[in-house]
């Protein structure tokens, strides 16, 4: 049996890696749930900008900050360019997995083409600072990307609880022609969700660029801890999105200090296993 | 010859023009070329089986094909076993892989559609995770280099080469005959809509099973040969999303529901890979196949053989297949029997929605099942059907109890159903949607017969010229005529009629009247549950008042219509002011 304080430490990083996979379900949720669409180019689209962070930083040295401020909005636009041949061509759930599919491949081939599949690594002087609780250190940046889904998740629950826009959303998610007979004007919404999910994705970019080393096939690696993140969060459920990841997040790291690191992606899967069969109407 | 002799004819020449190509020394470079081809067409069509015909996308084909690759590594290396006796193994654990999943999964309502695929999805990276951290590999891989390759032909990429054909061929032929089989007709309706399948008689969790275990044992003998291929295998290689993913792109190019089109959209993409090989140019490659395939599914969602298919057939006009028309009326099948209910009770959470219904129907006798909205009448067809189980009570045909049965077996004993909204399987035609009811229905005829007879079925309700229409060019009078000849195609014994006036014209009504009369001059016993007060007065021999879920009244129309109760309840009381 590991020592307490190993104990403590694996729930601390657990804890923080799950942000990151929260952060990444939450614009997923957030097209699946209220669009219906499937959007496997969403963990093309982060680890874009974590390139994009890594080479504004490296080649022009750009602060991450800044290259964010740029990422956001740029990528806000290219949800939303997304989302116009999406509704152009009437693009059902399910072909949308498989054009999604096909657009996460692009960008894939178009992130090794420019940036090779080597390994590379955004070093910058933070990136290795962290603060010490009693016996725990917590590292600076990964706490932050952790506060960030936090107060993004938040913040989307609320906008889509208390705003007239977050409600027409849902409303049209449960009953688009009935909410259109009722005035509400689904396309615009759904451009501007589209835009929003895309800007996550380039929030969650720029952190993964802090914090994990870079490579091409980054893409396919989250798709089966994030997909079981958003079923286990339930779909359009931004809290349950993160309280999701944080679960699976600590018990992916208690699995890695308790028994072996090599199971620990056993335990996503055997909880989205366990889920579906067992309670398949939370989807 | 026909159309079966013809592409029995064509297979066998590819597989000789094909084998005999190596025979006569093609350079290794091509042989392992059109190797992959091969395990891919047999990968992409074994993949359709499930996938394709019946719609339940898998993304864990990877996992079928790596326990193959594990299998035949494992039984060469570990146990010495000869290569080709551990193809028929990898085939068979493959197969009881996805068995033991479907036998699962196949028991959940909501796992359908895009839950299936993440389902099937994680099932690969569990398997990977396990194979990875036990003894059949343990992390550095397995080399199969000194395992000895049986000699078919001189050069050992031509034995591989024969394998690849033999497999891909026989693939190919088992996805022509099983679509065009009754499992194949029965996968098709699942495809379109599962709960009518079943309700209409076909045994959807054994097809579902049947066809995964089929998909699985291929794509494991696939795996197997392809560990020789590669002759050192790894976790990460072996599970990689490549192969779930290129078997989903390949048969959605080229057609997931034709037999031929996996083998084409895979013949399409695994040459196009071929030739991007190495380095940066794999890249460009890997994208260009990713916009094609983008632009397929945008342009062209049934793929590229139906495609190819409908523009033949427009240009060359198909002529219209003759059908030997039996001209005797179509007739019961099977002696005729009563059907009663006893005490019949149904719950859903805290609404009863039945408290005890009793209730029978004679031979030859229409009775009317009547009372206002939400008094329980579609809810007791649907456990009549077998869609829903009693709580409590039973229902019995003859001497059957049919309480508890799964529903397509009641529909085979002989009972069948209309839905109120019609529910046609959207990608057959008229025709076909009768036919597989005459197919799985009480008289289990062969797909051909049963398309015959379909045809008197048509004509009897009067939809004779709309037999190659879909169901979305039919308008809403034309289907509620087609359910009712899709449920008196499986020559019933017991008809249950769920509003099949409602919404059709004074016209109309009058037709569909003469046609249940007639229904009921063949002996059947129909239920008839309808809102129209009318021709309830007009048709009925009994009638049967429900009210929340309990029996208020039974006798004669007028007498039953006239009870205290019944007017009570769809009048409102009588006060007497003071």
């Amino acid at each position: 049996m590991p020592s307490l304080t190993l104990l403590g430490q694996a729930v601390v990083s657990g804890l923080l890696a799950g942000g990151i996979y929260g952060l990444l379900a939450l614009g997923l949720s957030l097209s699946w749930g209220l669009l219906r669409l499937v959007n496997l180019a969403h963990f093309a689209l982060a680890l874009l900008g974590a390139y994009l962070t890594y080479q504004l930083g490296t080649a022009l040295h750009v602060a991450p900050w800044l290259a964010m401020l740029a990422i956001v909005p740029a990528f806000f636009v290219l949800g939303m360019g997304f989302h116009a041949v999406f509704t152009y061509f009437r693009v059902t759930e399910f072909t949308s997995l498989l054009v999604t599919f096909g657009v996460a491949v692009i960008l894939e081939s178009l992130i090794q083409w420019f940036w090779t599949a080597d390994y590379r690594r955004y070093e910058t002087a933070y990136a290795t600072a962290s603060i010490r609780v009693g016996p725990l250190f917590v590292p600076t940046l990964e706490m932050l990307a952790c506060l960030t889904a936090a107060v993004l998740a938040l913040a989307t629950w609320a906008w889509l609880r208390f705003s007239y826009v977050g409600k027409a959303l849902r409303a049209s998610a449960e009953d688009p022609a009935i909410a259109a007979a009722f005035g509400v004007n689904h396309r615009r919404q759904a451009f501007l969700l589209s835009g929003v999910s895309a800007a996550y994705a380039g929030i969650a970019g720029t952190f993964i660029a802090l914090i994990s080393t870079l490579a091409p096939s980054q893409i396919w690696a989250w798709v089966g801890v994030v997909f079981a993140v958003v079923i286990i969060g339930g779909l359009a459920n931004p809290i349950g999105a993160l309280l999701a990841g944080l679960l699976i997040g600590v018990s992916e790291s208690l699995t890695m200090a308790v028994v072996t690191p090599a199971w620990a992606p056993l335990v996503s899967f055997s909880v989205l296993i366990l889920i579906l069969i067992a309670r398949p109407d939370r989807v | 010859m026909s159309a079966r002799g013809r592409v029995a004819a064509g297979l066998l020449v590819a597989g000789l023009a094909l084998g005999g190509l190596a025979t006569a020394g093609l350079p290794a470079f091509y042989e392992s070329f059109l190797y992959i081809i091969f395990s891919w067409i047999a990968l992409a069509t074994s993949w359709s089986l499930l996938s394709g015909y019946a719609g339940y996308f898998s993304f864990g084909h990877g996992a079928f094909f790596g326990a193959g690759m594990y299998t035949t590594a494992t039984l060469t290396t570990a146990l010495g076993l000869p290569f080709l006796a551990t193809l028929p193994v990898a085939g068979v654990l493959a197969a009881a892989l996805g068995a033991g999943i479907g036998a699962v999964v196949f028991r959940v309502k909501r796992l359908r559609g895009e839950l299936f695929g993440l389902l099937t999805l994680a099932v690969g990276f569990v398997l990977a995770t396990i194979v990875l951290n036990t003894r059949i590999d343990g992390g550095p891989g397995v080399y199969l280099s000194a395992v000895p390759l049986p000699r078919l032909l001189s050069s050992p990429t031509g034995t591989l080469y024969l394998l690849g054909l033999a497999l891909a061929l026989a693939t190919v032929a088992a996805a022509y005959v099983i679509a065009h089989s009754r499992l194949g007709l029965g996968l098709y309706a699942i495809h379109d809509d599962e709960d009518v399948a079943e309700l209409e008689g076909v045994p959807t969790l054994s097809y579902k099973l049947i066809a995964f275990a089929l998909s699985a044992g291929i794509a494991g003998v696939a795996g197997g040969i392809h560990a020789m291929y590669v002759s050192y295998v790894t976790v990460g290689e072996t599970f990689s999303i490549t192969v779930p993913l290129y078997v989903v792109l390949m048969s959605v190019l080229g057609g997931a529901r034709h037999w031929l089109g996996p083998a084409v959209g895979a013949t399409i993409i695994a040459a196009s890979l071929y030739a991007f090989t190495g380095g940066q140019q794999a890249v460009l490659g890997r994208a260009a196949v990713a916009f094609v395939l983008i632009l397929v599914i945008l342009l062209l969602p049934e793929g590229v053989v139906p495609a190819a298919l409908a523009r033949w057939r427009r240009w060359r006009p198909h002529p219209l297949e003759i059908f030997t028309t039996a001209a005797v009326t179509p007739a019961p099948a099977a002696p005729a029997v009563a059907l009663t209910c006893e005490n019949v009770w149904r719950a859903f959470g805290g609404i009863q929605a039945l408290r005890g219904v009793s209730l029978s129907v004679e031979p030859g006798e229409i009775v009317g099942l009547v009372g206002p909205n939400g008094s329980g009448k579609t809810t007791l067809i649907n456990v009549v059907s077998g869609y829903y189980a009693a709580d409590r009570g039973r229902v019995v045909l003859g001497a059957e109890v049919l309480t508890d049965r799964p529903a397509h077996e009641i529909a085979g004993l002989g009972v069948s159903r209309t839905h109120q909204i019609p529910r046609p399987f959207a990608h057959f035609t008229a025709l076909d949607n009768v036919a597989l009811a005459a197919t799985f229905g009480a008289t289990r005829l062969t797909p051909g017969q049963a398309r015959a007879e379909a045809r008197d079925w048509l004509e009897f309700t009067g939809l004779g010229r709309r037999a190659a229409a879909l169901p979305h060019e039919l308008n809403l009078h034309e289907r509620k005529f087609l359910e009712l000849a899709r449920a008196l195609a499986g020559r019933p014994r017991v008809i249950l009629l769920d509003e099949v006036l409602s919404g059709l014209n004074p016209a109309e009504i009058a037709g569909a009247v003469r046609l249940i009369q007639e229904i009921r001059g063949r002996g059947v016993a129909v239920l008839f549950v309808e809102h129209l007060m009318r021709a309830v007065l007009e048709l009925c021999d009994r009638v049967v008042v429900l009210n929340e879920g309990t029996v208020i009244a039974t006798g004669s129309p007028h007498e039953a219509m006239r009870a205290e109760r019944v007017v009570e309840v769809y009048l409102g009381k009588a006060h007497v002011v003071a």
